[in-house]
């Protein structure tokens, strides 16, 4: 087996050495009882070349960018991927490399994690923040437990526009832990509503999400006053990344808490994972912040270098006590996600906005001229957006594959109230004329 | 480790916390022995003026570069002073951990608790019991 | 005599670059960047988008230019130990050899450029693989059902104690306690403490196992679960996990198993069968997924049936009888724990794994512990006339060895870690498992040629005789790197988080 180097003569030298005659005798400690005494039931092992044969067959049941058309996003983004950013994660100095924890061989990965953690700072209008969570939607749960060890308090409002799977995530987090989650309303515009009735002197924390689920733009601003008059923190969770090159930084409005998703930032969609989360807050919140963080120093010659940092937050120090189990980060996505920001810089970053925000205009636009749908919501939007259907939405969107065209996200499951509705996200992907046949095919029902 | 220092005015706890007892109060800190376990000290967390902790409560933490200990309340007692320079300055522990590394003020809610304190002779075998 | 440094650049040393952070090589008007031309009416955000929610700059991001970003990141990748550099001895991180076919086929198209809420028809050939996956880990652990939708070990561990704790709240009970081990890993109490429960620590023997006798000893009927790492970080077979298991289960408690260690049991034995309730893997030790500098990792979670109800949402079932054929996401579990991932784990992690555990086989798989076990007993074969051994039996998979015949040099376990690093090693796991004073933990793993170890034990050697020789070389260590020793107090004390750009107020 070409992983494994030994040849019988290796292993008989070594027995030898070690001083047992047979393999057998080193698992002496297992007890005989213990022992399987048959091989596993599993596949032979194939060999690479039809294993590889296999796994493109595999990839081929799968709809992707390739074979669709793409407007499918709910937390997952279909941006163009620059290329030097494969050339380079696949360097296995990258990608082999283990977690910094010897910072005189890992300066490749603590450097980089620190300009990670400098953008990121700069995108949220926050101080500090961490060398990545698994993915935006523990991120957000992170936060309210944050948030909960902060204020010592264990109520916590979700607003209405929050990712269902985001809710769900921060729901199961909280479920071990004595704590109340409330939701917001709805306003008919798309966006929260009602907050001022549900936050109180014991709620810890705030969650909004920006642009919300619905894609709608929240007012943060009124929702900020309302939380923090009443001593709750603001945790602002962003899914579209790409956001914060357009949007008022969530940090400078206000907001105590930024985290999200960056698998916007050339990260592959990957069907689901792994992708990156973050979670940036002020200085003075800084003990709280869970998961790895990297600081700059010095070495006995005094020249500049890096290090992972006030790890005594961490769980394999502070153990029970720790600010939260996090061990493994998303290191990799982390590197892509640098690297992409690194390209795109400050001007590129910014006109991608716009060309995502113009896409999406057009499509808005396309949506309320054409007989047969019109926008559900009034609010400002970035480059997500909810179309009402008169025909089935179910049916839109099968016809739609049919013409190669993955239309959205059926709404049914995540808000029945809507009636048919599609969550329709246009990136830098679409082109003029696939958002054309976007619209024709979803209104071909109602025809 | 460099010599040990136990100073024999004060009194100590078996968490390695040492007390100066003065007219109506207790300064608390952690022994020379304590920071040189711990190592170069990065953080040390104290309570409020005016938290109140039993015998052997926590009332705070210290924390070195790689790990992190609590500190104990080796008598009961609130708070009435608290050295907050070491927010800034966490070495004073390291330095001086008997003079400017002082963390806490109490007011003892029972002075008795002061007596079942070691002295210097006891805390040093209570040291050397632990050093093999 | 010139002391031959060069005249200009006095920062460079050959091809050893001093890299700057990209922000100091950022020059306005300079870009990277390649956008399509707009096929659609601009728009401008401040006329479609309310007052004061347009951001005015991006100001601390670089402008650098393409070739100045694969510059950047090429050098800094030259500061990096790696696998693919040499042996990574780390204990219980199973830094084995990462097999670029599975590098290959997760970026096929249909794997990367796939998106997670796809309708089940669109996702077929992932949700066949998922399912196969689930099967091939149940298999090797004696489990029977696998959730694949952690995206790392701690997020399993944290998925597994939920589904204990939703296990006695359906009965009931309402149990406060979790019984941890003291060697165990930190994540065990923190996943723990995570779902309300107080830990305690059980003391291992003097032979570095856990007794019955300690944990009956603190068996009750408070205590909803026993942690346990089999082998232990001692990389030891916990021989009396049965007769533990026994114990735990007739107060109705449940056993956890952190499989971190799993690499030393594959084809040998199986947790299920030792009787181990739910157990979590990790893809990226025993499944050879690549560790990237920190993650992603993956961390599948096996149960028992007497746990299924209880297991994260959505769960993948494959379609039977007239329901046709094909794969389905299931969202129908009214005691399920919920969701934890966002969506349904690191998939891509989950493709690499599945092609490695198809690349190797049943037999592979055993060969695999086999070599492990090898390695490690060999190294310590090697090793123990050099360095003290606290716990004097064969290991399976990874050996701890301490500092202690070094006591007198004043050399200590952190020093022997950073002069290894001279002998250009990456050092193995220092000062843990925390019960063995001075610990250096190493794990091998089966991809080690015997040469490897060879070198490896006669660099552990030298320095060893250096220690005595010449102990300020030892205790000054590393010299041969770009950086020395770095000051983590002064990282601590002023933490220094992210550049600042000079500006003028």
């Amino acid at each position: 087996m070409r992983y494994i180097p030994h040849t019988e003569a290796d292993v008989q030298r070594m027995l030898e050495r070690i001083g047992v005659r047979s393999l057998d005798e080193l698992f002496v400690g297992v007890p005989k009882k213990h022992r399987l005494e048959r091989a596993l039931d599993l596949p032979a092992a194939e060999s690479e070349q039809l294993l590889t044969a296999h796994l493109q067959a595999l990839s081929e049941q799968n709809a992707s960018t390739q074979t669709h058309d793409w407007f499918l996003g709910a937390g997952t983004h279909a941006h163009f991927i620059p290329s030097a950013i494969e050339t380079l994660v696949s360097r296995s100095e990258f990608t082999t490399a283990y977690t910094p924890y010897q910072p005189e061989i890992s300066q490749g990965t603590l450097q980089a994690i620190f300009e990670w953690q400098t953008m990121i700072c700069c995108l949220t209008g926050l101080e500090v923040t961490n060398a990545s969570m698994y993915d935006g939607a523990s991120a957000t749960a992170e936060a309210a437990l944050m948030a909960m060890r902060c204020t010592r308090r264990n109520r916590v409002v979700l607003a209405s526009g929050v990712h269902p799977h985001y809710a769900d995530v921060v729901r199961t987090y909280l479920s071990g832990l004595s704590a109340e989650i409330v939701t917001t309303l709805r306003a008919e515009d798309g966006r929260v509503s009602g907050l001022a009735d549900l936050v109180d002197d014991q709620t810890a924390c705030v969650i909004l999400q920006q642009p919300n689920f619905w894609g709608c733009i929240e007012d943060l601003k009124s929702a900020i006053e309302v939380a923090h008059a009443h001593g709750a923190l603001v945790v602002v969770t962003v899914a579209e990344a790409l956001s914060l090159a357009l949007l008022t930084a969530p940090g400078e409005i206000g907001a105590d808490i930024v985290c999200g998703e960056a698998q916007s930032f050339g990260v592959p969609m990957s069907l689901g994972g792994p992708h990156v989360g973050f979670m940036a807050t002020r200085q003075k919140l800084l003990r709280q912040l869970p998961g790895r963080l990297v600081g700059e120093t010095t070495d006995t010659e005094g020249r500049r270098g890096f290090v992972l940092t006030l790890s005594t937050r961490e769980q394999h120090i502070r153990r029970e006590r720790a600010t939260s189990n996090i061990c493994t980060n998303q290191g990799l996505c982390l590197l892509m996600a640098t690297i992409y920001l690194c390209l795109m810089g400050r001007v590129g970053l910014r006109k991608l906005a716009e060309l995502n925000l113009a896409k999406s205009e057009y499509a808005r636009s396309r949506v309320r001229e054409t007989p047969g749908l019109s926008l559900a919501f009034e609010a400002p939007s970035f480059n997500e957006f909810v179309v009402r259907l008169d025909g089935d939405a179910a049916e839109s969107l099968a016809r739609a594959r049919e013409q190669g065209i993955v239309a959205g996200l059926d709404l049914a499951p995540y808000a029945p109230d809507l009636g048919n509705a599609i969550l329709v996200c246009t990136t830098e992907l679409a082109s003029r004329e696939s958002i054309d046949r976007l619209v024709e095919a979803l209104a071909g029902g109602a025809a | 480790m460099a010599e040990i220092q136990i100073p024999d005015e004060l009194r100590y706890s078996s968490d390695d916390e040492w007390v100066r007892v003065e007219a109506g109060r207790v300064i608390v800190g952690i022994t020379d022995y304590a920071q040189q376990q711990l190592g170069d000290i990065v953080f040390v967390e104290l309570p409020g003026a005016g938290a109140s902790f039993k015998k052997g409560e926590a009332f705070g933490v210290v924390e070195s570069v790689k790990a992190v200990s609590d500190l104990c309340a080796p008598i009961g007692g609130k708070v009435i002073e608290v050295n907050d320079a070491l927010t800034d300055r966490p070495e004073a522990v390291n330095e001086a951990c008997y003079a400017d590394g002082w963390m806490v003020a109490f007011s003892p809610s029972d002075p008795e608790e002061i007596d079942s304190l070691l002295d210097s002779e006891a805390y040093r075998k209570h040291v050397e019991a632990r050093s093999d | 005599m010139s002391d031959r440094r060069t005249k200009v650049g006095n920062t460079a040393n050959g091809f050893a670059y001093e890299e700057p952070l990209i922000f100091e090589h950022s020059t306005d008007g300079r870009d990277g960047f390649s956008l399509p031309e707009l096929d659609v009416p601009p728009v401008d955000p401040t006329e479609l988008l309310p007052e004061g929610a347009v951001r005015e700059d991006l100001r601390d991001l670089p402008e650098v230019s393409e070739v100045d970003v694969v510059r950047h990141f090429t050098r800094l990748s030259t500061w990096n130990a790696a696998v693919d550099l040499g042996i990574y001895p780390l204990g219980s991180c199973t830094m084995k050899y990462n097999p670029k076919l599975n590098e290959k086929v997760a970026s096929l198209p249909g794997f990367a450029a796939a998106h997670p809420l796809a309708p089940d028809e669109l996702m077929q050939g992932f949700l066949q693989l998922c399912h196969g996956l689930e099967q091939q880990l149940a298999e090797v652990s004696g489990m029977d059902r696998v959730t694949l939708q952690p995206a790392a070990g701690a997020q399993g561990e944290l998925a597994g104690i939920m589904m204990i704790r939703a296990y006695h709240e359906h009965r009931g009970e309402k149990r406060s306690q979790v019984l941890v081990p003291d060697s165990a890993h930190g994540t065990n109490p923190a996943s723990a403490a995570l779902n309300g429960y107080s830990v305690t620590s059980i003391p291992t023997g003097e032979d570095g196992l856990l007794h019955p006798e300690a944990v009956e000893a603190a068996m009750t009927e408070e205590v909803a679960s026993l942690m346990i790492t089999n082998p232990s970080t001692l990389g030891l077979f916990e021989e009396h996990i049965a007769r533990i298991c026994e114990i735990v289960h007739a107060k109705g408690g449940l056993v956890y198993g952190d499989g971190a260690n799993l690499n030393a049991l594959l084809g040998i034995t199986r947790p299920g069968d030792l009787g181990i309730d739910v157990m979590h893997f990790n893809l990226h030790k025993t499944f050879s997924t690549p560790h990237g500098g920190g993650g992603p990792g993956a961390g599948p979670v096996g149960v028992k049936n007497i746990l299924a109800p209880y297991l994260p949402t959505p769960v993948i079932r494959k379609l039977g009888g007239d329901e046709g054929e094909g794969y389905v996401l299931d969202y129908e579990l009214p005691r399920s724990i919920g969701r934890l991932h966002g969506n349904n784990g690191n998939a891509g992690m989950l493709i690499r794994a599945y092609t490695y555990i198809r690349s190797l086989g049943p037999e592979g798989l055993k060969r695999c512990a086999e070599m492990a076990v090898l390695n490690a007993n060999y190294l310590l074969a090697r090793l123990r006339e050099h360095y003290h051994v606290p716990f004097d039996r064969p290991v399976l998979h990874e050996c701890v060895l301490s500092d202690k015949f070094l006591h007198e040099t004043g050399v200590t376990t952190l020093d022997v870690a950073k002069r290894l690093i001279d002998y250009g090693y990456h050092p193995p796991t220092v000062y843990f498992p925390l019960v063995v004073a001075g610990a250096i933990m190493i794990e091998p793993t089966e991809s080690e040629s015997v040469e490897s170890l060879d070198r490896f034990a006669e660099a552990l050697i030298a320095i060893a005789e250096e220690a005595h020789e010449d102990p300020e070389l030892v205790r000054t260590a590393p010299h041969h790197t770009r950086r020395t020793r770095l000051d983590e107090t002064r990282a601590a004390r002023h933490p220094v988080l992210r550049w600042q750009p000079e500006r003028s107020a």
